[in-house]
């Protein structure tokens, strides 16, 4: 937040997460940090004791401590035909991430041209729009057995189910976007000289990029819920699969894992969509009210 | 182009506008009906003249701007740029916007730029020219911030000689000063007068302000009350610079504020009912509830 902070603190850090820390103290402050880290800390501690203490069957809810010694195994353990989980932690999540980078870079590409296109010519709206908005309220889950039968249980069901899903926010964002380029910035790009073929992409594209980037946001959050969803029904590997395969073997320490393996993931794709975001769009931040 | 050849500013040939009989009306989406914005309006605008329009809110001032920026076309009648109907917007018309219209993702220096690379100038060259519009409205250091970034008035500068820098022969300019503050307006009102000076384009400026109008023109043109026609031309003929506060300056304005205050007048008279309101056969209670509804949902009307 601060740059002066930031430039001090880099010379008495050394470490990444000495560097990491000193910033996080240096925009929080000690005490917000605190407040911060109140809730979850004191609700960790709630679960080790209530399964210490004897409150729940430590069969049925593991402890935290569990929890973590299963996502260990399961991230460092040995390969063993014992231990169906043991050492594929890497492997599930590269599937995983796999699926839905490449399941949302299609819908990305197709929803942000179709989208566009359609906020902008009238005519590309008459032809794409009733399509469009007659598939959208099918639930995504409910392309689930079609897909599997069209392609079955192979990658093409889960890519196919992780694309549509993630289009429809997409095209629906950058649709509002194309259509909300304000009519005194196209009259000056016209008056300045551009030809009108080229308002597209000279004035509607740029100026839909915030609307854009909020519909690739929604639709890649959808495409990792879409993810556990096939690869508990319609493919094998990935970290939905074991989430579901752990189910069956009733190893709820490792569906805890697998939750938390989601969370982390969700998490870090949506930074680095964010980090792009601040990238393109610095001249979008002042115009929005903090 | 005729670009950096021969004066530190360019002085490309200044147009003239014939406005012949122009009409136009166009559907109010408030009151969902046809309203009549200009009703005939005949003038001529001469090279290197500075005329504004004056008139009260809705007579149609910016209507006939957009029409010879080619925003927008007459019903009947035409326009023409030395003697060439208008039908399209276009770089030989430079128009300066209320709300500056600059674009929010580029700097300040690739809004200045940007309409002399769409002229195909070569970077190195825009560069050059925006270097120097730049620093004659005072904004070197400026060219790698955003608009966002800059007051009201640095972005009306920024707007005004992004225009100047594609050597427009007309100036087209729609309230320009009307969103900053006073004190901001009359030194943006001094400046543009500058540059007018220096440049000697032809100014076409909607405005609101009668002590603006007689201040920056050659001419003011006082328009009536929907539909808009010209009521009057009257040349101001006061040395430049011009003193507000001078017995000549007042009495120009006493002249133009009672010619005005007419035609407000007008738009604040009780408008006639239409038959709609109160007609013999006025529909059901329910059939009007559900016709309100449709327009409040459609946004036209507020509850």
């Amino acid at each position: 937040m601060n740059a002066d902070n930031a430039i001090g603190d880099r010379h008495q850090a050394r470490s990444g997460w000495r560097l990491f820390w000193s910033r996080v103290v240096s925009r929080l402050g000690w005490e917000r940090l605190a407040r911060r880290a109140l809730l979850p800390v004191l609700l960790l501690a709630l679960w080790q004791y209530a399964a210490s203490a004897g409150w729940v069957d430590p069969s049925f809810i593991p402890s935290p401590a569990a929890v973590l010694d299963a996502w260990w195994q399961w991230i460092f353990g040995p390969r063993s035909t014992f231990a169906w989980y043991s050492g594929t932690w890497f492997e599930y999540v590269w599937l995983s991430a796999w699926r839905v980078f490449v399941g949302f870079a299609i819908a990305s590409i197709a929803g942000i041209t179709v989208g566009v296109l359609i906020g902008w010519f009238e005519k590309v709206r008459d032809l794409l729009d009733p399509l469009v908005q007659g598939l959208r309220p099918i639930p995504m889950t409910a392309w689930l057995p079609f897909a599997t039968f069209m392609f079955g249980i192979r990658e093409g069901a889960a890519i196919f189910l992780i694309a549509m899903g993630s289009f429809f926010p997409i095209v629906v964002s950058c649709t509002h976007g194309a259509e909300q380029t304000p009519k005194n910035l196209v009259r000056a790009a016209l008056m300045l000289g551009t030809p009108p073929g080229r308002l597209l992409t000279r004035v509607v594209l740029p100026s839909a990029l915030p609307s854009i980037f909020n519909g690739l946001r929604v639709g890649l959050g959808i495409a990792w819920v879409l993810v556990i969803v096939s690869e508990m029904l319609a493919v094998k590997g990935g970290i939905g699969y074991a989430m579901w395969t752990a189910y069956q073997f009733v190893r709820i320490d490792l569906i805890i894992a697998a939750m938390f393996t989601m969370g982390l993931l969700g998490l870090v794709s949506d930074r680095l969509l964010l980090l792009l975001n601040r990238r393109l769009l610095r001249w979008n931040t002042g115009l929005r009210a903090r | 182009m005729e670009h950096g050849t021969t004066s530190p500013l360019s002085q490309g040939a200044a147009g003239r506008i014939e406005i012949q009989s122009v009409r136009k009306t166009y559907r109010d989406a408030a009151e969902g009906r046809e309203v009549l914005a200009l009703d005939g309006v005949t003038l001529n605008i001469e090279p290197r003249e500075f005329l504004t329009l004056l008139g009260p809110s809705g007579c149609g001032k910016s209507t006939l701007l957009n029409i010879l920026a080619g925003f927008e076309k007459p019903d009947a009648g035409r326009a023409l740029l030395n003697g060439d109907p208008i039908t399209r917007p276009g770089p030989d018309r430079g128009v300066v916007f209320q709300d500056y219209a600059l674009f929010p993702w580029l700097n300040i220096q690739q809004n200045v730029e940007y309409g002399l690379r769409e002229q195909g100038v070569s970077k190195a060259e825009a560069q050059e020219i925006s270097a120097r519009y730049l620093a004659m409205v005072g904004l070197t250091g400026f060219e790698r911030r955003f608009p966002h970034e800059l007051s009201g008035g640095m972005r009306q500068r920024v707007a005004l000689i992004r225009v100047l820098a594609i050597d427009p022969q007309i100036m087209l300019m729609d309230e320009p000063f009307a969103a900053v503050d006073a004190q901001t307006r009359t030194i943006l009102q001094r400046e543009l007068e500058r540059l007018w000076m220096q440049t000697k384009k032809t100014v076409v400026f909607v405005t609101h302000s009668v002590d603006e109008a007689i201040y920056l023109s050659d001419r003011v043109t006082v328009m009536t009350a929907r539909p808009g026609v010209i009521k009057a031309v009257l040349p101001i003929d006061l040395p430049r610079p011009r003193d507000p506060t001078s017995d000549t300056f007042n009495r120009f304005r006493r002249d133009i504020t009672q010619l005005i205050e007419v035609e407000s007048r007008k738009v604040f008279a009780p408008r006639r009912p239409d038959l709609a309101d109160v007609g013999p056969l006025s529909p059901p209670k329910p059939i009007l509830a559900l016709w309100a509804l449709r327009q409040f949902l459609s946004g036209k009307r507020s509850m």
